[in-house]
């Protein structure tokens, strides 16, 4: 009962209504009125269909949103998802809309959901992104029986993507969370995941809140809260993954949200990471990825040209974070045609190792350093699209598992580096 | 005659004997002074210093371009420059109470403005120190900016943000210590005024190839790039 005071009054007396349950699914909306309704319906669908028995609450923890999207989440009607689904559920499915802000504050979505999955002394929760236009009722099941049915607490979601999707993470968050803190975790940054409210009320008690450390990203810090603290982990496959507005997603937004949080654990984490060697493979329910390979066009000339342009104009900048031997190598690379172009696993890791120390030494503003990491990772995107336009999901697979190892074998560069500059 | 000699001499040492004697306790304080000034002068040098070095001042003046400016001027280090200028400072200051304690017509006055004036000086050097920060600051947010946006000559909109807000700050300074306040006014509005009117120029007519690309791109080529498939990075 911690966290009393952290909720408002309105949203304790609704909970107090509600009374203790075994599931808790929020939901952490702002402007999501487009997709919300349907993945209600399809929350809905899950419990009642996966769960009847069970004490059931959807949390929607709203960012101020103009839309209407709490109204579509309160007034979505179990009536209709009822009679489609399991007409002999016998518990009672409470929605509760809150509003934590005017404007979106994901640290803050994610604790009031934590903070009345604590209250309700929920079993199982489960978070769903409120964008996903490919959300199924199944999802519910697949990342909540392993919590409920097999005591784990930390369930990952693994997807069906295209080869060339999510790059950031197959070339970065992925096998940095591998090299330093030794899992084998596909999906570091997951929208959608399944936990214990033990975990979750562990995890309410740290230190994260309010220490300053970048606001996104605190799922990412809830991942590694979860690695250092021991718990048990598990991966499971949902299908395929889609966005909204996958389409529009910018790259420096992207950057803060994931690799800022990243770096910036690794400063209370290094005690536990710096011990760490070698990775692990987590228990994995159904397949650990699936590649399509379907044929697209990639604007290869605009992704060199960024890159180009970001190591020429930025070379004062990189003097503060880069090594002279690093830099000297990306100088040189930024003039290879686009056909040649080629980005070395060995010169990424040391470029992402530098970043890394160099953020921990705050050498310049480190939102500085997160946007200079901009250009140089659009180089990689190209080296990696290049290499693998004509390649097979194998080969694919190939390239990432050869990063993964490569980044675990330049780990003590990485330790060098980061106590050199102390 | 001679012994009226003797006695204008014998009067006129008994006179600078006096006069000896009535300066040489205030020559004895003002040496003193200046030897007190100079230990203390030293031990405040050499704490600033490890404060300075604690607090990585040297890495701060690097991020406000300082470091570069000392270097280029064969200096050494901001923290080395900043702990010698507060011993130099120190020290002239304890010299000054001495030279007073001797009671120079004259030099009262001038004393009473040093030590009028030293505030100011700390002030202006904070605010040089602080902007230089802000420039360089705002400079590499502009320029990491554009370059992720993919704007056309990143480099140039980043100097012309730093030199806005040195000129600005040199402005600031100049008007705090007092120095040609009316000629730094008017200089200032003449230079602030000749560079937005350059810019403006620039823009309108030596950059109007930019200006076409740069709306090109923003307008035009953003939809055809969002129709090849760029994927999410997550």
């Amino acid at each position: 009962m911690a966290e009393d005071s952290f909720l408002t009054d309105d949203l304790l007396r609704q909970l107090i209504n509600v009374g203790e349950v075994d599931i808790l699914v929020g939901l952490p909306t702002h402007n999501n009125a487009k997709t919300i309704g349907s993945i209600v319906q399809t929350i809905q669908s899950g419990i009642l269909r996966w769960f009847p028995r069970e004490r059931a609450v959807i949390i929607n923890a709203d960012g101020g949103s103009r839309d209407g999207t709490p109204e579509l989440v309160t007034g979505a009607s179990i009536d209709d998802v009822r009679r489609g689904s399991n007409p002999y559920a016998l518990r009672t499915l409470h929605s509760i809309s809150t509003k934590y802000a005017n404007s979106p504050a994901a640290p803050v979505a994610f604790r009031t959901i934590l903070a009345a999955a604590e209250l309700l002394q929920a079993k199982a929760c489960v978070v769903m992104s409120p964008e996903s236009s490919s959300v199924e009722d199944e999802w519910i099941s697949k990342l909540l029986r392993p919590v409920r049915n097999d005591g784990f607490d930390l369930v990952a979601p693994t997807y069906r993507r295209h080869k060339f999707e999510g790059l950031l993470i197959t070339n970065l968050l992925y096998p940095v969370t591998r090299a330093l803190y030794g899992v084998r975790l596909r999906e570091p940054y997951a929208q959608e995941f399944g936990f214990s409210g033990r975990l979750g009320g562990e995890f309410l008690t740290q230190n994260v809140w309010d220490d300053g450390s970048p606001g996104d990203g605190i799922e990412l810090r809830f991942t590694l809260a979860a690695i250092t603290t021991q718990h048990r982990m598990c991966q499971c496959f949902l299908g395929q993954k889609d966005h909204v507005e996958q389409r529009g997603a910018d790259l420096v937004p992207a950057l803060r949200q994931t690799v800022g949080p990243l770096f910036s654990a690794l400063e209370p984490d290094f005690p536990f990471w710096s011990a760490v060697s070698g990775s692990q493979p987590l228990p994995t329910l159904g397949p650990e990825h699936e590649v399509l390979l379907d044929l697209v066009r990639v604007n290869r000339k605009r992704l060199r040209e960024m890159f180009a342009t970001g190591v020429a104009e930025l070379a004062a900048v990189f003097q503060s974070i880069l090594s002279p031997d690093t830099l000297a190598e990306l100088q040189r690379i930024a003039l290879l045609e686009e056909n040649d172009f080629e980005y070395p696993a060995e010169l990424w890791v040391k470029t992402v190792y530098e970043f890394a120390a160099s953020y921990h030494k705050s050498v310049i503003s480190r939102d500085h350093i997160i946007q200079a990491l901009a250009p140089l990772f659009r180089g990689r995107a190209l080296a990696f699209i290049t290499e693998h336009r004509n390649g097979s999901a194998e080969d694919v697979e190939n390239s990432i598992e050869a990063l993964c190892l490569e980044f675990e074998r330049l780990k003590p560069y990485l330790l060098e580096i980061w106590k050199s500059r102390e | 005659m001679r012994e009226m000699i003797i006695s204008e001499l014998s009067q006129a040492m008994h006179e600078l004997a006096r006069g000896f004697a009535h300066y040489l306790p205030r020559l004895i304080v003002m040496l003193i002074l200046a030897f007190a000034g100079w230990a203390i002068a030293y031990v405040a040098k050499v704490l600033l210093r490890s404060i300075l070095r604690l607090i990585q001042f040297d890495r701060l003046s690097e991020n406000a371009g300082a470091a570069q400016l000392l270097t280029k001027a064969a200096l050494p280090s901001a923290t080395e420059v900043v702990s010698r200028f507060v011993f130099w400072i120190v020290w002239l200051g304890f010299v000054l109470l001495g030279v007073s304690v001797l009671g120079i017509m004259g030099l009262q006055e001038q004393i009473g403005k040093f030590f009028y004036f030293l505030p100011r000086l700390f002030v202006a050097m904070f605010i040089l120190f602080v902007g230089l920060l802000a420039a360089s600051f705002f400079s590499r947010a502009a320029l990491l900016a554009a370059v992720n946006a993919n704007v056309p000559s990143p480099r140039v909109l980043s100097l012309a943000i730093r030199s806005i807000i040195i000129v600005f700050v040199l402005s600031i300074v100049f008007e705090e210590l007092g120095i040609a306040e009316q000629t730094m006014l008017v200089a200032f509005g003449i230079g602030f005024g000749a560079l937005m009117l350059g810019l403006a120029i620039a823009f309108g007519f030596g950059g109007r190839d930019l200006a076409q690309r740069f709306l090109e791109q923003r307008f035009v080529r953003a939809k055809k790039d969002e129709n090849e498939d760029e994927f999410s990075p997550l």
